[in-house]
């Protein structure tokens, strides 16, 4: 399915009147069916509020979000949202948190339970389907969350920095997992993240975003075969490129700042 | 079993028996031990007034509780579902309910017998109005403790808003219904002792018990009845207890 933004913009109203916050401005970018997409941009610019507009849980100021060419209607089930801080449900059991959207969609329990536990299988989460989030590691919980989002099949996936708070290994081994899985599929993902490796490694294409408020300051093709090589020159050259135009997105601040003190 | 939990009890038993039958504590005041067992054993065998036996004073007591607590769990849970979901709604009740909660339930037990009359509706009554609070008002906390990312993951996961009532705040208010729940029992039984005080219909009720041994100058009854209710008060505790740590082992 195809994803397009036509100039987004949002601006946060301050509360009780007070200062608003603009966060995005005029996001403009079409993505491809069956790509996979990473935004990567500082921390704060606005990145989790574009995934929230796209996923309904938030309105857009201005603009509008396009699946397929027709506009996004709220709550559709094309949609789906993996959060960055997993949002499992503490009282469900990995099992009860998968089939929690089957549930919800009235599919009846003999075929919810064993469609979720093929993705228990798939998922690696054998063993441990009777256990409660706080009983799992942060690999298994984040595993739990993707799994209880591609349930539902949406046909645009999207993904908040997922990995973020993973040790190195661990994070390895979930994006190849996470390929895995997406090369067996035909969804179109979109992965926020701040880890320029991830990005470089997962990635058709990546976003970057600007400070806040977010625009896009580049489109990076990354066209190299997979499986990739995270050591390989292509690869360091992927890293050196998003590393650059990162780099100078921050100096563009700081000499924000020196030329104020000029004026000071 | 640690066994020096029992030496300090134990100790003063013994120490009260053996004043006793030196006469140093005169027994129409306070009974010995042995005399408060065998006022015990009175109260099953014979009945207080005689004939009503501790077992139905019991039957009667619990079933008031157990009227007065189911109604009012019924009605503090769904309302505290409610006004812990809906600010409106909580803004409205809210003013009503923090003027009549402090209201002591015992202060209601003159009113209650004027609606009610004597009888098992005025204290089931007064055990409602002693349960009711603590319950609804930690029911709503519950609710406001859930999380807001949980809303919205269920959201994505196209939650009506039934499903977000019935799956989200629900279970997700659980461990601190459990709270009120408890604190509501143990409110509802002090108050239902009280409560019999006052009369009852019936003849029977462990209030009204003890009241009547008191009347017949029987301390050692009168004593033997508190140490029941306190046991009966103890043991309801700790089967709710039991039912909690069933429902949240997902803590
Ligand atoms: N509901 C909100 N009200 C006001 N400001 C918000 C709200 N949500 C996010 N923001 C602000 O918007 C900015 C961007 O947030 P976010 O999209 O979470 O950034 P990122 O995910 O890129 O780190 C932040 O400065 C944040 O404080
Ligand atoms: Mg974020």
């Amino acid at each position: 399915m195809t994803l397009e933004f036509l100039g987004i913009s949002k601006t946060f109203a301050g509360k009780n009147s007070g200062e608003s916050v603009h966060v995005l401005e005029n996001i403009q970018h079409r993505i491809e069916n069956g790509r996979f997409v990473s935004i990567i941009g500082p921390s704060g610019c606005g990145k989790t509020t574009l995934l929230r507009i796209i996923a309904g849980l938030e309105k857009a100021s201005s603009g509008s979000v396009l699946l397929d060419g027709k506009e996004l209607v709220q709550g559709t089930e094309e949609v789906g949202l993996v959060f960055q801080e997993y949002a499992l449900f503490p009282w469900r059991t990995t099992l009860q948190n998968i089939e929690m959207g089957l549930e919800i969609r009235g599919v009846n329990k003999d075929k919810r339970r064993s469609t979720a536990m093929e993705y228990i299988k798939t998922f690696n989460l054998s063993g441990f389907e009777n256990r409660y989030p706080r009983e799992l590691s942060g690999g298994m919980q984040q595993r739990v969350a993707i799994a209880r989002t591609l349930i539902m099949n949406p046909r645009v996936v999207l993904m908040d920095e997922p990995f973020g708070s993973l040790d190195s290994q661990t994070r390895n081994s979930m994006q190849e997992f996470l390929l895995g899985i997406w090369q067996k599929r035909t969804d179109t993902i979109l992965f926020v993240t701040h880890n320029v490796d991830e990005a470089v490694f997962l990635s058709d294409e990546i976003i970057v975003f600007s400070k806040r408020p977010a625009r896009i300051i580049k489109i990076l093709k990354i066209e190299y075969p997979r499986p990739r090589d995270r050591t390989s020159e292509e690869c360091n050259h992927g890293r050196r490129n998003v590393l650059k135009i990162l780099e100078e997105e921050m100096k563009r601040k700081e000499s924000v700042h020196e030329n104020r003190r000029d004026i000071l | 079993m640690k066994k020096e939990r029992f030496l300090i009890p134990l100790l003063l038993i013994l120490i009260w028996q053996g004043l006793s039958s030196l006469q140093v504590i005169p027994s129409y005041k306070l009974p010995s031990p042995i005399e408060i067992v065998l006022g015990f054993k009175d109260l099953l065998m014979v009945g207080v007034p005689p004939g009503h036996l501790l077992h139905n004073h019991i039957l009667y007591s619990l079933y008031r509780v157990a009227l007065g607590y189911a109604i009012a769990a019924l009605l503090a849970i769904p309302l505290g579902l409610l006004m812990g979901w809906s600010p409106v709604l909580l803004r409205m009740i809210r003013p009503l309910f923090e003027l009549v909660r402090p209201i002591p339930p015992l202060a209601w037990i003159p009113i209650a017998i004027l609606w009610f009359g004597i009888g098992i509706k005025s204290a089931a009554f007064i055990i409602f109005l002693g349960a009711f609070f603590p319950i609804l008002l930690n029911t709503i906390s519950g609710v406001l403790s859930i999380h807001p990312i949980l809303i919205e993951a269920a959201r994505t996961l196209h939650a009506r808003e039934k499903d977000i009532f019935l799956k989200v705040l629900l279970p997700g208010a659980v461990p601190s219904v459990f709270v009120g729940m408890r604190i509501g029992i143990g409110i509802g039984w002090m108050t239902l002792v009280a409560a019999e005080f006052t009369g009852v219909k019936e003849g029977y009720g462990l209030g009204y018990m003890i009241m009547t041994a008191r009347d017949i100058q029987r301390p050692d009854e009168i004593l033997a009845g508190m140490l029941v209710i306190g046991v009966i008060g103890l043991l309801i505790d700790i089967g709710l207890r039991a039912v909690e740590l069933r429902m949240i082992r997902w803590r």
